[in-house]
């Protein structure tokens, strides 16, 4: 399912990709339709039977209609293709982070900085969500860390297929760390698993401190809250312990850190949940035999 | 929120079903969706006449059920209702909760032919 927000599914595209998919194809099968093809089911007149109707009482002959019950879940579809990341991941050791916040938190600058600080460390990938152009990708890849733009176009979220898509232009390195830069929405993207392990919100202190209650979806989905531009603080009147104290409220068990992404105040503690996190996802992991072999015989 | 994307969920559903069960023709759809879902009833079904023009659905009644939110509150050690994240217990105001439910976002059944 292409899911995207506002119709038109051909709006989504993957950079290197042409995964636009074009709907209107013209149609110019000339079938001759001769109808001794076709097989007919005549009734016996003894045996019209419509079913169920729709009070569940049956009724035959009154109405054609009948329920079916079918408990599907609607977001079913976008959740299968998130276990079947979920797995990919798993079966390579890759612990993928979806970081989600609202437009100028200042996502992309954390990033950057968190893959420069990182990358000597880890190894690491990122896909950028947007809704249009290639700037933040191009932004990412300036920082030698190698990534990928999904333009949602009229979208307002990434979605879990979308990110399966990417996975093999991006092809992530075993035993690395994925960043996946959600489009900038506090709303949709909490409702859309992607396959991660975490979801990391991203609140900036120029924002209100009441985020966590007008979006509470966003931060009960999240494990981490990280508090960006904490260097601006004493020019604002954002008062850091009542924001903790709401996001606590919507979610007890979340995690809180404080950082500037430009001074770089607090960003150890943000590279030691990554890396602690990173290990902890690598437990259980085992390289496939042939790996294995490949390593022995080099 | 991101309706329009639910409602096309909800079609590639009816889509899917239509095949494997046999019908031509949805006429109405019931859909249990818990308070916690996020989701604006008004939006949904606005959205909904619109994404299912043209299909097997088109012109089909959606019937929204809406299911309470249930949480623990480690406080009472009871099963209390609630009816939004953040909110304080009703019967002793803490925010110690464990939400249960309330996130369902469900096809429940439909009427077809």
């Amino acid at each position: 399912m292409c899911t995207v927000c506002g119709c038109s599914e051909g709006e989504t595209t993957i950079e290197g990709q042409d995964h636009s998919h074009d709907h209107e194809h013209p149609h110019e099968h000339a079938h001759p339709h001769s109808h001794e093809d076709h097989e007919h089911h005549h009734h016996d007149d003894k045996t019209h039977d419509y079913g169920q109707g729709p009070a569940h009482a049956h009724v035959p002959g009154l109405s054609q209609s009948r329920m079916v019950q079918i408990e599907q879940d609607i977001l079913g579809k976008n959740n299968a293709y998130a276990n079947a990341n979920r797995s990919y991941f798993a079966e390579h050791g890759i612990l993928a982070l979806n970081l989600v916040s609202s437009p100028g938190s200042g996502k992309t600058t954390l990033l950057t900085k968190s893959l420069t600080d990182l990358q000597d460390e880890l190894l690491l990938s990122v896909i950028e969500g947007d809704q249009q152009t290639a700037n933040d990708a191009d932004r990412i890849r300036e920082t030698g860390v190698k990534a990928l733009q999904i333009n949602t176009g009229k979208g307002c979220h990434l979605d879990a297929h979308m990110v399966g898509h990417a996975m093999e232009p991006l092809s992530p390195e075993d035993k690395s760390v994925l960043f996946i830069e959600n489009v900038g929405n506090l709303v949709c993207p909490a409702a859309f698993d992607l396959g991660e392990a975490h979801k990391v919100a991203i609140l900036s202190v120029t924002e209100g401190e009441d985020k966590p209650l007008k979006y509470p979806d966003m931060f009960f989905a999240a494990d981490l809250m990280i508090l960006n531009k904490i260097d601006l603080l004493p020019y604002l009147d954002f008062d850091i312990e009542k924001c903790m104290t709401y996001a606590r409220r919507v979610n007890p068990s979340i995690k809180i850190i404080q950082v500037s992404a430009t001074t770089g105040e607090g960003m150890d503690t943000w590279y030691q949940w990554v890396k602690a996190t990173h290990q902890l996802a690598m437990i259980g992991y085992q390289p496939k035999l042939e790996e294995v072999s490949k390593a022995k015989a080099a | 929120m991101h309706e329009m994307s639910l409602c096309e969920g909800v079609l590639t559903v009816l889509e899917d079903s239509a095949k494997q069960q046999g019908f031509k023709k949805v006429k109405t759809v019931w859909l249990e969706i818990g308070v916690l879902s996020g989701v604006e009833h008004e939006a949904m079904l606005f959205s909904y006449d619109v994404v299912v023009k043209g299909s097997i659905a088109d012109g089909s009644k959606l019937e929204i059920i809406e299911l309470p939110a249930q949480a623990w509150c480690m406080q009472c050690m009871n099963e209390v209702e609630i009816t939004g994240r953040g909110e304080p217990c009703p019967s002793c105001e803490s925010y110690q909760l464990q939400v249960s439910s309330g996130d369902e976002l469900r096809i429940k059944e439909l009427e077809v032919e």
